[in-house]
């Protein structure tokens, strides 16, 4: 057969796809592809994680060379500008003129800009590509106050984007009485507002937006009630317009409000010509979201490789990705009552809104929103699309089941083989569970074997229930253990280290586990070891994490950071002084850290000891930066020198930071003691908090930043230093046995049943029994503290440890490589 | 099977640089070769230092470990914990790469490394 020559129009998400389906099945085309976009491409539905450190790279969704290695000619930056259909050829920007035998319109869409006046003035943005994301950041950099236009899916997102950006303050500007008005209901707007105000957007209902104010920069809305508001920059996001403008021009037959109309083949009029994605109209409806376009670029592959599939419409379920924000709409989320049964549970206080649209004679459920907590969203989903007879009190839906037996029927093994479990990818239940049997037992294998969750990644909470349903249905007894080396979860081995007195993780592995062990198991027992020995960690450095091997962390292109420990934040102008006469000797980089220290960047591994050595010296120790153990407890300058100041907040937090410096725990531990409840040291961001009042001092636990940030809870109140001292002793060990590796203080109070007041009955009122235990185990890691900076720097055993080539210690790394940037220097990589 | 003719074996480092089941990097000419001391499978193994991940030059100091039911042995890199197979350098965590894998041999405490 001769090869047949298809060419996509577009390199987007489905046009990708397309290719990556059809090379699957049949390897007889000649595929090429043209791309208006400079980039191969890439994954615009995780696009705002654009501003949260992904790289474009890591957003691509093949490797560069992924085109060529499968036979297919990429023209970049290349739009096609003419379709010739009585040739049936092509020609592009650059001057390409080529025949085609099959063409695949996949141009997308593009975000749609209302008429209004003023909006071409600079700091109008739109949100859809990588380009106009590095416009968005450059030009907020310095903006104070942005809006978004449109309080929809991407709306939000991009309100969310900008105060990730340092928008101080940002506003949402919707013309609906209602936020996001095609997913959900009023109620359920009305709850998702409250929720995003406390996350600091400021949103504007039924406001519609007359003209943009500024002269040549956008200083201004105003709107049809005359009202203002000033703003610096402005993102419009009022919906997408599919890109049809070559079809149109090319005589095929396009929508009157746009879209390339197609049949259930994915043919445009012209029947050599498709069109998928975005930009195809099938029954008067555009498809906005990525999993319907990839079943299209799935039918037209099929179609064209001799198979028959038709597209049949497709489920618009959509989950909000916005973080600290649940939100979920799925099936009929709109249906009302005399047509169905509703069932609405509401927690103002909590901010939880779940709504359940169930048939009159209470057996299908038919539709729902879940605002505020969306976990049971892939179980809802499932059991509308593959009509799932719903349990006798179908609120255990949403209330999940309250004593008794679990809810017959709402478990993940009723569904039916054919429930789609990963949309993005066509993956059906039983693909998954077929994958379990044959000995996939982990998310990674699956994700290897079946592809299923590795698109959009929204299924994989329900991919892990059936591995661990059908492995339980194996009569697999199923927990939360390390890894394949070992059948314990961390406290189990935690127990049986600590009762058989264990001191090496070789000897862990043959008394407890099996195999050679691996990165996962080697750290967690690293961490083990040492919340209960207390041992020199560098003695068994090749079980420890990269960081805690060599003792500072690692950075890219392979040199290390340096953080002495700088107690409370107090530090003399002497020490201050050899740390600028370090940082001058070995060209290190200098920054004050947000835990009140400083960080010396760039350290070669050969100078480490070195460094530490003229460090110790100079009377500092380890501040263990590298480690899971305690960072930094941060205190506010307190009464000795503060108008408010209640108590001597430095002092007592150096007490504390010295009580535990060294401590190994689960994940790091994070402190902070303010002197008054204007709360400068931000206490209430920390592990532990303790903040000043009349009487003593509170006692706050349980608190993170980082990327979930949550406020830490009052544990004590009024306590006198010795009573907190006592009662950190207690909270932080209870803490160190039991938590799960890489468990933060917060998300292990989370998961614990009885959450505070169950802490509170352990910490304070004993009732487990344990306290006095507890204490002595804390005294004993206190006593056995040690620098392991000095340990190191004594021992010339483990100081050789710190060459990059061993057959050549005096010689550095030559691929580590500096510029120099502010007057300090910065790694080339 | 090998044919050992066109192996140029080259001394590496001694058995005591390199810890006892973790890894260290040798210089030979320009090429940095990591160099794994298996201690509790009594066996020796070396890859090329640079992961192709990031292009970061430090496998050697990644954590090494086995999986599966054969106890496939592997390298995990420091920075994003990608694995690799130190019997091919196949990538094991799902992604495309290949890495570099090198024979070693040792004898009175010497390791040498095989460069074809
Ligand atoms: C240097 C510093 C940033 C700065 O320039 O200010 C920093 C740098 C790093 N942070 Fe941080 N964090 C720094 C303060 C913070 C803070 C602020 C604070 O401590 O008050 C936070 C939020 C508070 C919190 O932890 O609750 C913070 C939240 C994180 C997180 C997220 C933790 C979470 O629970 O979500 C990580 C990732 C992790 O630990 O898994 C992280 C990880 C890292 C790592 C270790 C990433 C890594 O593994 O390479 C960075 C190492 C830099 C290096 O090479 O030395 N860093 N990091 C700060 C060092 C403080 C210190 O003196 O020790
Ligand atoms: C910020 C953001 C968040 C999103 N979040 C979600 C989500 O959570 N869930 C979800 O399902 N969907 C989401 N989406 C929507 C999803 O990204 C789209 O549905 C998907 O990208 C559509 O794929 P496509 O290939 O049809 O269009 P695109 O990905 O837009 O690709 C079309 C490509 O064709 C190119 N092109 C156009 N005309 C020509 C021409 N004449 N010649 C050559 N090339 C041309 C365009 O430049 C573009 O690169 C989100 C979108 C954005 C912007
Ligand atoms: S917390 Fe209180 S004591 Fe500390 S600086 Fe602020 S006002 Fe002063
Ligand atoms: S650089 Fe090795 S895993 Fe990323």
């Amino acid at each position: 057969m001769s090869q047949q020559t298809i060419i996509v129009v577009g390199n987007g998400m489905v046009g990708y796809k397309f290719c990556e389906k059809l090379i699957a099945k049949s390897s007889h085309f000649n595929i090429i592809v043209f791309g208006e976009e400079s980039r191969i491409a890439y994954d615009r539905v995780h696009l705002s994680e654009y501003f949260n450190g992904k790289s474009a790279d890591d957003l691509s969704l093949s490797s560069g060379s992924w085109y060529a290695d499968n036979g297919i000619t990429l023209y970049l930056n290349d739009p096609v500008q003419e379709i010739n259909r009585a040739e049936k050829t092509i020609h592009s920007l650059s001057g390409t003129t080529l025949k085609y035998d099959y063409l695949v319109l996949a141009t997308g869409s593009s975000a749609f800009v209302p008429d209004i006046p003023g909006v071409e003035k600079e700091g109008v943005f739109v949100y859809r590509t990588i380009e106009d994301l590095d416009l968005i950041k450059a030009y907020s950099a310095n903006a104070k106050v942005g809006a978004v236009m449109g309080g929809g899916l991407l709306g939000l997102e991009a309100a969310k984007a900008l105060i990730d950006l340092g928008i101080e303050e940002t506003h949402v500007i919707e013309f609906a009485p209602r936020l996001m008005p095609r997913q959900i209901d009023s109620a359920g707007s009305g709850m998702l507002a409250s929720k995003l105000k406390s996350l600091g957007l400021n949103i504007h209902l039924n406001k519609s937006t007359a003209s943009f104010i500024g002269e040549g920069r956008i200083e201004a809305l105003k709107f049809n009630d005359d009202s203002t508001l000033p703003v610096d920059m402005m993102v419009i996001s009022a919906g997408i317009r599919p890109r049809d403008e070559l079809a149109k021009l090319a005589g095929l037959q396009v929508g009157t409000r746009g879209g390339i109309i197609v049949n259930e083949k994915m043919q445009t009029s012209d029947e050599s010509i498709f069109a998928i994605g975005e930009c195809a109209l099938y029954e008067g409806m555009i498809y906005g979201l990525v999993a319907p376009g990839y079943e299209m670029a799935d039918i037209v592959a099929a179609w064209l490789s001799g198979g028959s599939k038709a597209f049949y419409g497709y489920d618009m379920s959509t989950k909000l990705k916005l973080i600290g924000v649940d939100v979920a709409s799925f099936g009929d989320a709109f249906i009302t009552e005399p047509d169905c049964r509703t069932l609405v549970y509401e927690d103002t206080y909590k901010g939880v809104y779940k709504r359940i649209n169930i048939s009159n004679d209470g057996k299908y459920l038919l539709g729902g929103i879940l605002i505020g907590d969306a976990d049971a969203y892939n179980i809802l989903l499932q059991t509308v699309n593959n009509k799932i007879v719903l349990p006798p009190n179908p609120e255990d839906l949403i209330l999940g089941s309250r004593g008794g037996e679990a809810a017959e029927g709402a478990g993940v093994l009723s569904l039916p083989d054919d429930a789609l479990i990963c949309s993005c990818e066509a993956v059906s239940k039983f693909d998954i569970c077929s994958a379990v049997n044959d000995g996939a037992t982990n998310i990674d294998s699956i994700k290897k074997c079946t592809k299923a969750g590795t698109g959009c990644g929204g299924c994989v909470p329900l991919v892990k229930d059936l591995i661990t349903g059908t492995l339980k249905a194996n009569g697999q007894y199923v927990k939360n253990v390390i890894c394949e080396h070992f059948d314990y979860s961390r406290q189990e081995l935690y127990d049986l280290v600590k009762i058989n007195k264990v001191k090496n993780y070789d000897l862990v592995l043959d008394h407890f586990g099996k195999g050679d062990g691996c990165e996962v198991c080697k750290p967690v027992i690293a961490g083990i070891l040492s919340s209960l020995w207390n041992d020199v960690i560098v003695k068994q450095d090749t079980i420890q994490d990269s960081n805690d091997r060599y003792l500072a962390n690692i950075q890219k292109g392979g040199t290390y950071s340096v953080v002495p420990r700088i107690p409370g934040g107090e530090i003399t102008p002497d020490k201050l002084i050899v740390i600028g006469q370090v940082a001058k000797k070995y060209g290190l980089y200098t920054k004050i850290t947000g835990g009140q220290r400083i960080d010396l960047f760039g350290a070669h591994v050969n100078d480490l000891p070195q460094i530490w050595e003229e460090l110790i010296d100079a009377g500092f120790e380890s501040g263990h930066a590298y480690g899971k153990a305690l960072r930094t407890v941060k205190s506010c300058v307190g009464s000795t020198w503060c108008r408010f100041g209640l108590h001597d907040s430095v002092s007592f937090a150096i007490e504390i930071e010295d009580r535990y410096k060294g401590v190994r725990s689960p994940h790091k531990l994070k402190g902070g003691v303010s002197g008054c409840i204007r709360e400068c040291a931000e206490a209430q961001a920390k592990d532990f908090g303790v903040i000043a009042t009349e009487k003593g001092w509170n006692l706050y636990v349980c608190g993170n930043g980082g990327s979930k940030p949550q406020h830490a809870l009052l544990l004590a109140t009024d306590i006198d230093s010795e009573t907190c001292i006592k009662y950190l002793d207690r909270f932080l060990m209870f803490y160190i046995k039991t938590a799960d590796p890489l468990t933060r203080t917060a998300t292990w109070l989370n998961k614990m049943e009885g959450g505070l007041s169950y802490l509170k009955n352990v910490v304070i009122n004993d009732s487990l029994g344990i306290v006095e235990q507890l204490e002595e185990e804390m005294q004993q890691l206190i006593n056995s503290y040690h620098c392991e900076w000095k340990e190191v720097v004594d021992n010339p055993d483990l100081r050789k440890r710190f060459a990059h080539f061993v057959n050549a210690p005096e010689v550095k790394d030559p691929n580590i490589k500096f510029e120099s940037m502010r007057q300090q220097v910065k790694a080339q990589w | 099977m090998e044919t050992l003719t066109d192996i140029e074996w080259v001394l590496a480092c001694y058995t005591d640089d390199v810890p006892a089941n973790g890894g260290a990097c040798i210089k030979h000419g320009d090429e940095q070769i990591a160099i794994y001391n298996f201690t509790r499978r009594n066996e020796w193994y070396a890859t090329q230092n640079l992961c192709p991940h990031k292009q970061q030059m430090v496998l050697s100091r990644g954590m090494i470990g086995s999986t599966g039911e054969d106890c496939n042995p592997k390298v995990a890199c420091p920075f994003h914990k990608k694995t690799f197979s130190l019997i091919n350098g196949e990538c094991l965590s799902g992604d495309d790469y290949q890495i570099k894998t090198y024979p070693v041999k040792v004898a009175d405490g010497r390791v040498y490394v095989g460069i074809v």
